[in-house]
């Protein structure tokens, strides 16, 4: 990789060439402003076409059945539980949900490009990334009732995921605090020569706060394997791109770092896959940065919060959901390959859908975590303070037990 | 300092000399220098402008015999000393922040980059909540990270990364994951001249803060034992290191590693009449006003210094106010909401009846921290010796 050092040749200003220690650049002695360009931005990569024929045949990752139906299986399975979660949060079952809807391509292609052992920093809506690499259902759904098999320990909000075993960071709402963490992980990843990549994921909202500048500037000067997977979905809650940025979207800042930039069809299985591999391969190879912009669109609403009909026309949605899918792409493409048809497609469907239920049913049931996990893990171990508020608590609870909704919770 | 003609006249005479130094281009001091001596009105100096001594006289701790050799060192010589320890035994330790490549603004990192590699000393961009994020990420990747804020004064654009994040990691996780490999170092407190952005306390802010744990040493032997216990904590924390001691504080430092332990408070001096309770520059402030109270008022005082603000050991101070039955806590920061607030709350609520006179508090006012009024700002040691009058008379 070349990067610009410190001149070491003694400065002579005899030369009319510039001698500053800011930049390398030659002098220019007319005066105009580089443009930028928006009207015709960063291209944006893909293998397929919206009807899920490859365009190109030399770009087809050419993955074997089982991989590419794994991939739809992946994707549906998490449309499926999305769909059963979001209902259960409209019924109260649970408090609130974000989906995934039409971004599963977004996080199946990635995920199947690293490695197991690399490291992932996500934001919110990365879900199929942690399906993809074995979450059971029964923990999604746990963390989301937050009951007492949640690894969690039932701290946080629903979709607040994390797993030390499938090397899945977890999740916290403030936006874009992953990207620097992200560096310096991959920082220390780099110290030990494991060979693993770090992969943070982030929407193009969060990618306007302090910490996304400052993790992609970290990550470049200090020679960090790590790919910035920019979920670019058209908006943030309500605010579409337009509101959010005025440049060439996120990919076209990446140069601006020093760092390879992509951009690419983010519906797109196949192109995610090759791109995020190819990344990976890189990142971990030349210890730099990759920024990859993958362009999608948010077909449901931001959250259970939301009702995104007040911002934009079901007429744009439907374009998204009908026209443009990552799931129904990928069935064009199994169907045309041989490997799937409406028989496959009903089975899996029941399958699927039972496989979901039955986690939902067994999550419902199950009690909630012990309220003394209330004041555990502040620390890594106990203070004397707090086990006086925690021993206060219970004398509290003893004496006012018939206002406290004890029978939820493990004794 | 000059009048135009003064000015101008010695503008001539250097162009008079004709040397290619005393063309207006020239860098260096020759220029200024040679206008401040033509200047009739530098010869002599106005009293307000000479530099005000230090409030506090530095009282060195003895030299500790458990160990091992010592070396004369001052401050920042101790915090190097520590980190060389660490990075030393600790192959995964790495030092980041602005400048501390060349050994930092304050020389607390001179020489470890040369000993010990640029991959584990390094300079970051100059962006603090990067610095704080990419240390909780280097952390969360089972490395230690000692992150340098150059100034506690600029370590507000990286609270939400240390209030949100760090404190957070391990509780909201359920364990899974920690950041407990971070420290967090900056220089902090008052130095003379410091005024609003280079010299603040700012620890209060942090108190409030569960999951973090902050200290402060009153001088070179304390600030190695705890910066140690720091790195070998497994929680994230905050060091902060008292800037106007650097160079002032010089004592016998043990050159092997030692480890003072965090949330105990030390009785620096006995007393049975009342107590004092401070942390960092200002503990040297109190033991010498409690000479003061001996020597002019015959009242005893007891002074402790507190040494970790979060999480604090309230049954040390509390056992002291038990016996004394009197309370005095000090501090620079400003006094609404400044940590003496937290202990005053604690103690009357543990020692009402025990109390002779109401808790005082001596500290900052409630202003920014000003440049040229910093003597009259700061709780030195005459505020604090008016307030043992009151409380003694109660």
């Amino acid at each position: 990789q070349v990067h610009l050092t410190r001149c070491q040749q003694p400065f002579d200003s005899s030369v009319e060439k510039p001698q500053f220690p800011g930049a390398s650049a030659e002098f220019v002695d007319h005066l105009e402003f580089i443009q930028p360009n928006v009207i015709s931005g960063i291209p944006i990569y893909r293998v397929m076409d919206r009807q899920g024929q490859i365009i190109n045949p030399s770009e087809d990752p050419k993955l074997p059945k089982e991989t590419v139906l794994n991939f739809y299986q992946k994707m549906t399975l998490l449309n499926t539980m999305d769909r059963i979660l979001y209902e259960s949060q409209r019924q109260g079952r649970i408090s609130f949900y974000m989906t995934n809807y039409g971004e599963e391509g977004t996080h199946i292609g990635s995920a199947a490009a690293l490695e197991p052992n690399d490291l992932v920093f996500g934001q919110y809506r990365e879900a199929g990334v942690l399906m993809y690499r074995g979450f059971p259902l029964d923990l999604f759904m746990a963390q989301c009732y937050a009951n007492a098999d949640d690894l969690g320990k039932g701290r946080q909000m629903p979709v607040h995921y994390g797993c030390r075993d499938l090397n899945f960071v977890t999740i916290s709402s403030p936006l874009a605090t992953q990207l620097p963490q992200a560096a310096g992980a991959a920082y220390a990843l780099k110290r030990e020569n494991s060979n693993r990549a770090v992969v943070c994921y982030f929407g193009e909202g969060a990618a306007s706060e302090g910490d996304a500048h400052a993790g992609f500037n970290f990550a470049a000067t200090l020679e960090c394997p790590l790919i910035f997977f920019c979920r670019n979905n058209g908006y943030a809650i309500s605010t579409p791109t337009d509101e959010q940025y005025r440049g060439d979207g996120i990919a076209a800042r990446g140069p601006g770092y020093g760092m390879l930039s992509i951009r690419v069809d983010g519906n797109d299985v196949f192109a995610v896959y090759n791109v995020t591999k190819e990344a990976r391969r890189r990142a971990v190879a030349e210890n730099q940065p990759f920024l990859i912009e993958a362009m999608t669109y948010r077909i449901g609403h931001h959250s259970t919060s939301d009702d995104s009909s007040a911002y934009r026309s079901v007429d744009e949605v439907n374009y998204w959901d009908k026209q443009d899918h990552p799931i129904s792409r990928l069935r064009h493409y199994m169907t045309a390959c041989g490997w799937w048809g409406e028989e496959e497609e009903r089975a899996w469907r029941k399958q699927s859908r039972k496989l979901v239920m039955e986690a939902f049913e067994r999550a419902e049931k199950r009690l909630k975590p012990h309220p003394d996990l209330l004041f555990t893990d502040v620390y890594n171990e106990m203070t004397p303070g707090l086990d006086q508020q925690r021993e206060s608590f219970w004398r509290h609870i003893q004496q006012y037990k018939e206002h406290y909704p004890l029978d939820l919770y493990e004794k | 300092l000059l009048t135009t003609s003064a000015m101008m006249a010695a503008v001539r005479l250097l162009l008079r000399t004709g040397s290619s130094s005393s063309s207006f281009s020239c860098v260096h001091s020759g220029f200024g220098a040679t206008l401040l001596r033509l200047s009739p009105s530098c010869s002599s100096r106005p009293k307000t402008q000479k530099r005000h001594a230090a409030h506090f006289t530095y009282q060195p701790d003895p030299v500790p015999a458990e160990y091992g050799p010592t070396v004369k060192m001052n401050l920042f010589q101790s915090v190097t000393s520590a980190l060389d320890n660490r990075l030393a035994t600790d192959p995964t330790a790495v030092i980041f922040g602005e400048d501390v490549a060349f050994g930092g603004v304050f020389r607390c990192t001179v020489g470890l980059r040369d000993k010990y590699g640029k991959d584990r000393v390094f300079n970051t961009p100059l962006c603090e909540q990067g610095i704080v994020g990419f240390g909780i990420g280097v952390a969360a990747a089972g490395a230690t990270a000692i992150a340098e804020i150059q100034f506690a004064d600029y370590i507000f654009p990286a609270f939400d990364q240390i209030v949100n994040e760090a404190a957070k990691y391990r509780y909201r996780s359920g364990n899974l994951f920690d950041c407990g490999n971070l420290t967090i170092r900056a220089p902090w407190g008052c130095v003379g001249h410091g005024s609003l952005y280079h010299s603040q306390s700012p620890e209060a802010f942090f108190a409030h803060c569960p999951g973090l744990k902050i200290v402060v040493p009153r001088g070179p032997i304390q600030a190695k034992g705890l910066l140690l216990s720091c790195f070998a904590d497994k929680n994230p924390c905050i060091f902060f290191e008292p800037k106007i001691l650097y160079r002032a504080a010089v004592e016998q430092v043990p050159t092997e590693p030692y480890h003072i332990p965090l949330s105990q408070a030390e009785v620096v001096q006995e007393g049975s009449d009342m107590t004092f309770v401070a942390w960092g520059t200002q503990v040297h402030v109190m033991r010498e006003v409690a000479t003061m109270a001996q020597e002019k008022l015959g009242v005893s005082c007891e002074v402790i210094d507190l040494r970790t603000i979060l999480p604090w050991d309230v049954e040390t101070i509390c056992k002291s106010v038990v016996k004394t039955g009197r309370l005095l806590i000090s501090h620079e920061a400003p006094v609404t909401g400044g940590f003496a607030a937290e202990i005053s709350s604690t103690v009357q609520e543990q020692c009402f009846l025990n109390l002779e006179a109401p808790i005082t508090r001596v500290c900052g006012y409630d202003t920014p921290f000003p440049h040229i009024f910093e003597p009259f700002y700061i709780p030195d040691k005459w505020k604090c010796f008016e307030a043992v009058k009151r409380m003694i008379s109660y």
